[in-house]
């Protein structure tokens, strides 16, 4: 192994026998020399993944921990322990052993609060590496099936922290596996039959807590642990994106290699969210199920908030008008559809995530590009699906907060009824506003970049020509600089044949072409195209003289499209004058 | 690769004129649909690599940073003797407290001193690996194919329509023998016809939740309300699905208030008693607002008024909440008239069955 002259250490001969045996039986080093100088790329959005697998080990760590201590059982018993306020009450062993895990044990609620935390932290980090992904494009060719596992994970994690939630068998998680129920008995036909497969009867029964148990710490992290191996083999196999940049293309991968660059970062990395997790889990309680008490059907607490990722789910129930909204059908013994519940609890989740799970599968058939992307979109470039995504999250933020809408109305003296109504009507609107706000917002960072590639940065230096005329100096952009900005490809609206031939007959698949065209135009339709050379060389050439400002008119001509408000003077980036564009609309750009 | 130029300089040299520039034109020849990738750009050195001095710092550093990592462990080592959970609110706190800084301690130091370490001492020059189409080559296909083609061969499978026939029925029928009684035993014993009953029946007493106290008329004041069970509820078979059902809210109201019932003599005196149930998802309706007679669900914000036969007011709920039947025994007790005349709770599809 050393190829220094001086003789081996001791040290270095037991590793090197170690290798020796590893590889006569596993040839691990064909591994080894594969993988230990992979090059990833460097990126801080690239972490967001990274916190969502550490949490999942936090969370396996503390979880084996409360496995130890806690009792998943129904069975009542009689409290006597530390905490006073509870002594004697009758509870479920489930949540006695939780008060034992957290009064009697040494570290069992540090244990317990690392645990609930690292789940949150774990579900938001999949939700916001998720937004990284979108907003990147990174879903596209050829990683749109680790798109659907990254999307099963999600779902995953869900279904980890709602069963973790409801195990203490506490009034709040007791309420939320009711609420449950109730939306389970509105799904039509097998409703009520879903209701009794789930308690083992009717609710609340005795065996949801052993039931979510064996969900909780069997079914759900093992099909975790099972896609995360296989999310991760995916990210090694077609090597990871990255984002634009000199030197940075289709065909490579620019960053540092596994060892040991990211042997120190991302197992550091480990270390540090682990760290941060046992800093809030020290400091910052959360769920005090002791105060709450044990489940019992009566009681209900006031302004309770289920963990964050629920609260979208809680909003929807809230929003949906109940008045005439249930329906019988088949006369008056026939069968009830409560839509009042089945929309938002089913139909209103189930249509926010079937959007984010079909996207890049819509987005390709829209694009029509069948080619591999391993270089990331800046958002900007892609203001359809910028907009898209971010109108899906405001979407899902009203959600949440109408999930609180109960907390603001007390925080802020409202009248819960307004709120309801301003989040009802936010619901529809606020979606539509952010999409065509996070538009214009796309094009118009899409005409800087323009403007800064074609004129430079403004130097802050005025100069005065022979004939009296002022003019501010502008520095070009270096290759560098300028290449972030003209990198990326100018996407149109797909082309189709005509609906006829040329001897006039009608051609099969014409209809299914027309709405592809329509999708894609949506898509694409308005766009800023990147500076070519032939525009910078033009721009440079009128520039060359007393003022820069013409090329600006000829940017404007390239914008077709873009909907720039069309005879409206545009500044011209720090020339002696403003230049009115003129008004050239048309379709001549896609022609070219 | 071209240089950046004039960047960081002083600008004062710049001209308007853009001679300078550092386009790159094929001379003669068409200018280039696309901006070529001008290469990597320049590296730049950090401070560690050019000066010794800030070398060595960053090493102390991270050996700092280690050490406080073991100073962390240490530290919960001594909490965990010293600072046991005890029988108080505070010395829990205080053990829970030193533990977790520990750990948080132990933690941080070894990932900021490995994250430091990489940062500044480990080399920083960026390196590139070739990626490659994840298709196959065409070679590597028809391999691929041919070697299915023989395996299938092999199995001599073709044109025995029945051999395979039974192959996918077998297989497709024997997941049967574990989801069948899986199905058939997990739901108990389906009898969904349970949601529509409750404990109360006619004659059964109205006692309190949960101290099981029998009430009289007189006990409720106008304006109040009571939380209440069935008699004997403890003696279910199951006590808790039948709670579950069966909780009610007696509001005494002034019975001039009363605009309507939800069927004739159901009140007693102005007492009325309303299922908890919430009629939306099942919550229990908790909250009451005496000077406009609302029950408000705390879960999802349905408002339901009790004056006029528990309507919905506001909020996601359809239908009003059940009315119990109500009267007084014969030693002057509340009773129930009967069991609820629809089923409480949450809709499902076979309620009106």
């Amino acid at each position: 192994m050393s190829t220094t002259t001086s003789a081996p250490s001791r040290g270095a001969r037991a590793a090197a026998g170690t290798a020796d045996y590893l590889d006569q039986r596993t040839g691990i080093g064909t591994a080894v020399k594969e993988f230990a100088r992979k090059i990833f790329p460097d990126h801080w959005s690239f972490l967001l993944g990274e916190i969502a697998l550490y949490s999942f080990i936090t969370l396996l760590i503390s979880g084996v921990f409360l496995t130890m201590f806690f009792v998943p059982s129904m069975t009542e018993v009689h409290y006597h322990g530390p905490w006073p306020a509870l002594d004697g009450v009758e509870m479920s062993e489930a949540f006695a052993s939780t008060l034992r895990l957290s009064f009697e044990v040494s570290g069992g609620l540090l244990m317990r609060q690392i645990h609930h935390w690292a789940a949150l932290i774990f579900v938001a980090s999949i939700v916001t590496h998720m937004m990284r992904v979108f907003f990147t494009g990174a879903f596209r060719k050829p990683r749109e099936i680790n798109w659907l596992v990254g999307f099963i994970l999600l779902i995953l994690s869900l279904a980890a922290g709602f069963s973790g939630y409801s195990l203490p068998d506490d009034v709040l998680s007791g309420n939320g596996l009711r609420i449950t129920d109730g939306v389970v008995r509105s799904i039509p036909i097998i409703g009520s039959y879903l209701s009794y497969f789930i308690f083992g009867g009717e609710f609340p029964g005795h065996d949801i807590i052993p039931r979510l148990f064996t969900v909780h710490i069997l079914l759900v992290p093992g099909l975790i642990l099972a896609l995360i191996a296989l999310h991760l083999f995916l990210v090694v196999l077609h090597k990871h994106t990255q984002y634009p940049g000199s030197g940075r293309t289709n065909a490579n991968v620019v960053g540092y290699p596994l060892f040991p660059i990211y042997v120190a970062k991302a197992g550091g990395y480990f270390f540090i969210v682990f760290g941060i997790i046992a800093l809030m889990g020290a400091t910052m309680s959360i769920n005090p199920v002791w105060n709450y008490g044990p489940y019992d059907p009566s009681p209900v607490s006031a302004g309770a908030q289920p963990d964050w990722y629920m609260l979208f789910l809680e909003g929807s129930l809230r929003l949906m008008p109940g008045g005439g909204t249930e329906f019988v059908i088949g006369g008056d013994n026939g069968f009830t559809v409560s839509l009042n519940v089945l929309v938002p609890a089913v139909v209103v989740p189930g249509v926010l995530f079937m959007l984010l799970a079909l996207y890049p599968f819509v987005e390709a058939w829209a694009t029509g590009d069948k080619r591999e992307h391993h270089v990331l979109d800046r958002p900007r470039n892609r203001p359809f699906r910028t907009a898209f995504g971010s109108a899906l999250l405001m979407a899902f933020f009203i959600l949440v907060l109408a999930g609180s809408n109960d907390l603001i109305a007390t925080h802020f003296h409202l009248s819960i009824n307004d709120i309801t109504w301003v989040f009802r009507i936010l619901f529809f609107v606020g979606p539509w506003a952010t999409f065509v706000i996070t538009k214009r917002i796309c094009l118009a960072l899409q005409r800087k970049d323009r403007e800064l590639v074609l004129h430079g940065h403004e130097t802050g230096q005025i100069v005065r020509f022979a004939s009296g005329e002022y003019i501010e100096v502008h520095k070009p952009l270096d290759a560098h600089e300028r290449w972030l900005r003209v990198q990326h490809d100018a996407v149109r609206p797909l082309e189709i044949e005509p609906a006829e031939d040329s001897r006039g007959v009608r051609r099969p698949g014409y209809r299914k072409d027309r709405l592809r065209q329509r999708v894609s135009r949506m898509f694409y339709e308005d766009r800023v195209e990147p500076v070519t050379p032939a525009e910078l060389e033009s721009a440079h050439a009128h520039g060359g003289g007393d003022h820069d400002s013409l090329g600006s008119v000829h940017q404007e001509h390239a914008q077709v499209g873009a909907s720039a408000p069309a005879g409206e003077p545009a500044p011209t980036g720090g020339g002696s004058r403003l230049v009115a564009p003129v008004d050239e609309t048309g379709d001549d750009v896609r022609k070219k | 690769m071209s240089t950046p130029h004039g960047h960081g300089q002083d600008g004062g040299h710049e001209s308007p004129d853009f001679a300078g520039s550092d386009l790159v034109l094929r001379e003669g020849d068409a200018t280039p649909e696309k901006f070529q990738n001008p290469g990597f750009g320049p590296h730049r050195p950090r401070k560690g690599d050019v000066d010794p001095a800030a070398n060595k710092k960053s090493e102390r550093q991270v050996v700092a940073l280690f050490a406080i990592s073991i100073l962390g462990t240490i530290g919960f080592i001594a909490a965990y003797f010293a600072l046991r959970p005890g029988d108080t609110v505070t010395s829990m706190r205080n053990s829970n407290l030193a533990l977790g800084l520990g750990l948080a301690f132990a933690l941080l130091g070894i990932g900021l001193a490995a994250v430091h370490w990489a940062k500044t001492l480990m080399n920083d020059h960026e390196k590139f690996e070739h990626r490659h189409a994840q298709r196959s080559t065409d070679t590597v296909r028809a391999e691929a194919v041919q070697a299915l083609k023989d395996g299938a061969e092999d199995s001599a499978i073709g044109r025995r329509g029945l051999l395979k026939g039974a192959l996918v029925s077998s297989l497709a029928l024997f997941p049967l023998t574990i989801a069948l009684p899986l199905i058939g035993e997990v739901g108990e014993d389906w009898n969904i016809n349970k949601f529509k009953r409750t404990l109360w029946a006619r004659g059964k007493r109205i006692v309190l939740d949960p101290t099981g106290q029998p009430i009289r008329a007189a006990d409720i004041t106008i304006g109040s309300v009571v939380h209440v069970i069935p008699e004997d509820l403890d003696e279910s078979e199951a006590p808790l699905d039948e709670k579950a059902k069966a909780i009610v809210l007696l509001i005494r109201l002034d019975p001039r208030d009363i605009v309507s019932e939800q069927g004739e003599g159901w009140s007693y005196d102005g007492i009325v008693a309303f299922s908890k149930v919430c009629t939306h998802v099942g919550c229990p309706v908790a909250l009451y607002e005496q000077q406009t007679h609302h029950l408000l669900c705390p879960c999802h914000q349905s408002t339901f008024d009790v004056a006029d036969g528990a309507k919905v007011v506001f909020g996601p709920a359809s239908r009003p909440l059940p009315q119990l039947p109500i009267t007084v025994d014969d030693e002057g007790y509340l009773v129930a008239q009967s069991d609820f005349h629809e089923p409480v709770g949450p809709s499902f599809w076979e309620r009106l069955r």
